[in-house]
């Protein structure tokens, strides 16, 4: 029963969640918290700290987490079905539009409209990224006390190479990770 | 995209791409969607820029988590459905493992030094990767020459960076400034 009112609760936050991982947030706590109460809100605000911590996209990191929590292995794959299925069929149609009609010339011009706006958002979540990571604080938050000069290095460091032997995304990551961690580690037993 | 590679192939690498992004991607949507654009268009050379890009728009504004659905739409363009659900497991599989690990110990999880300095580190590292995407498309949006989309790049960031507008808003906007732009185009040549 837990099942179905999980999977019918997901599906809900996949197709009202417009814009991503924290618009999902909310309906999730509405979902499991204020109408089934079946989560408390310590428990929810653990569960996003956590969600926020691990890759993945949020949502489905949220949506695998109550499930585990509620109902072990099933209930994780039942949350994440519920949270991908309203996508899955809303962006197979809006795909089979997009490369049918994509080509039209009115469609290239209102396209080419849009594709400043993605560079636009893509750099924005870029900075506060980087602010994340240079003061482990989020923008009002931020205090210049806190600065990291460890993760400045890095940051900069990583660029470089990126630049210079076009790396791929993966080895900078886990090799910042990897560098990072020794380099605190060191530190902390000097 | 290359005519040589088979069918099973090209699934077999949309899944290993999109299980390894999947895996190593902190934060919302469009780290994701940066990653993908150096995986698939830099690296595979599967997909041009500008299709990257509108791929991103619709994964905006389509609801659901944006990776999943800029997955459901680049597995679509590679290999049909089928290439969307493939996309969707790799996309999907990697959280869920590592999620129904912690779930169980996340006491621990949480509070493991080694762990926070590791999650703590990697964001340096996802910053350089998107700022390095980010300079890229900003110099094709320059290349263009047309004032109006530098204007809507510079407004369009100054807008979600500096007064929290929510991406949607910003996509909205840019969607209806295309339409006029589009509408003023047709009456001038109609002019002509």
């Amino acid at each position: 029963m837990i099942l179905l009112q999980l999977f019918f609760s997901f599906i809900q936050v996949g197709l009202f969640s417009v814009g991503g991982g924290y618009a999902a947030i909310p309906l999730i706590q509405n979902q499991i918290v204020d109408v089934h109460g079946l989560m408390t809100l310590s428990e929810f605000t653990d569960l996003i700290t956590i969600a926020e911590m691990t890759p993945g996209p949020i949502s489905i990191n949220s949506a695998t987490f109550v499930g585990t929590r509620l109902a072990g292995v099933p209930g994780a794959i039942i949350c994440t079905l519920g949270c991908i299925l309203p996508s899955f069929f809303i962006c197979l149609a809006l795909a089979f539009f997009y490369y049918k009609y994509r080509n039209f010339s009115g469609v290239q011009k209102i396209l080419a409209s849009l594709r400043p706006a993605v560079v636009a958002l893509i750099a924005s979540a870029g900075l506060s990224i980087l602010l994340l990571g240079l003061f482990n604080a989020e923008g009002s938050e931020i205090v210049l006390s806190n600065f990291r000069p460890v993760e400045c290095i890095l940051f900069v460091g990583a660029f470089i190479i990126l630049r210079k032997y076009k790396a791929s995304a993966i080895s900078i990551i886990f090799g910042t990770g990897v560098v990072g961690t020794i380099i605190y580690l060191v530190i902390q037993y000097i | 995209m290359k005519g040589k590679e088979s069918k099973a192939q090209i699934l077999w690498k949309l899944f290993k791409a999109t299980f390894m992004l999947s895996a190593f991607t902190f934060g919302g949507g469009f780290v994701i969607v940066s990653l993908m654009k150096k995986k698939f268009v830099e690296e595979l050379k599967w997909l041009e820029e500008e299709e990257m890009l509108d791929i991103s728009a619709i994964a905006q504004s389509s609801p659901g988590p944006i990776p999943i659905n800029a997955s459901v739409i680049l597995g679509y363009r590679m290999a049909g459905i089928v290439g969307s659900l493939v996309a969707i497991l790799g996309t999907a599989i990697p959280p869920m493992i590592v999620i129904s690990v912690i779930a169980y110990f996340y006491e621990e999880f949480r509070n493991n030094p080694v762990i926070n300095i590791a999650l703590q580190v990697m964001r340096a590292g996802v910053a350089a990767v998107i700022f390095d995407v980010v300079l890229n498309l900003a110099k094709n949006v320059c290349k263009t020459k047309r004032i109006l989309y530098i204007g809507l790049m510079v407004c369009g960031f100054i807008a979600t960076a500096v007064f929290d507008i929510s991406a949607m808003i910003v996509i909205l906007c840019c969607l209806i400034i295309g339409i006029i732009d589009l509408i003023i185009d047709t009456k001038t040549k109609g002019r002509e």
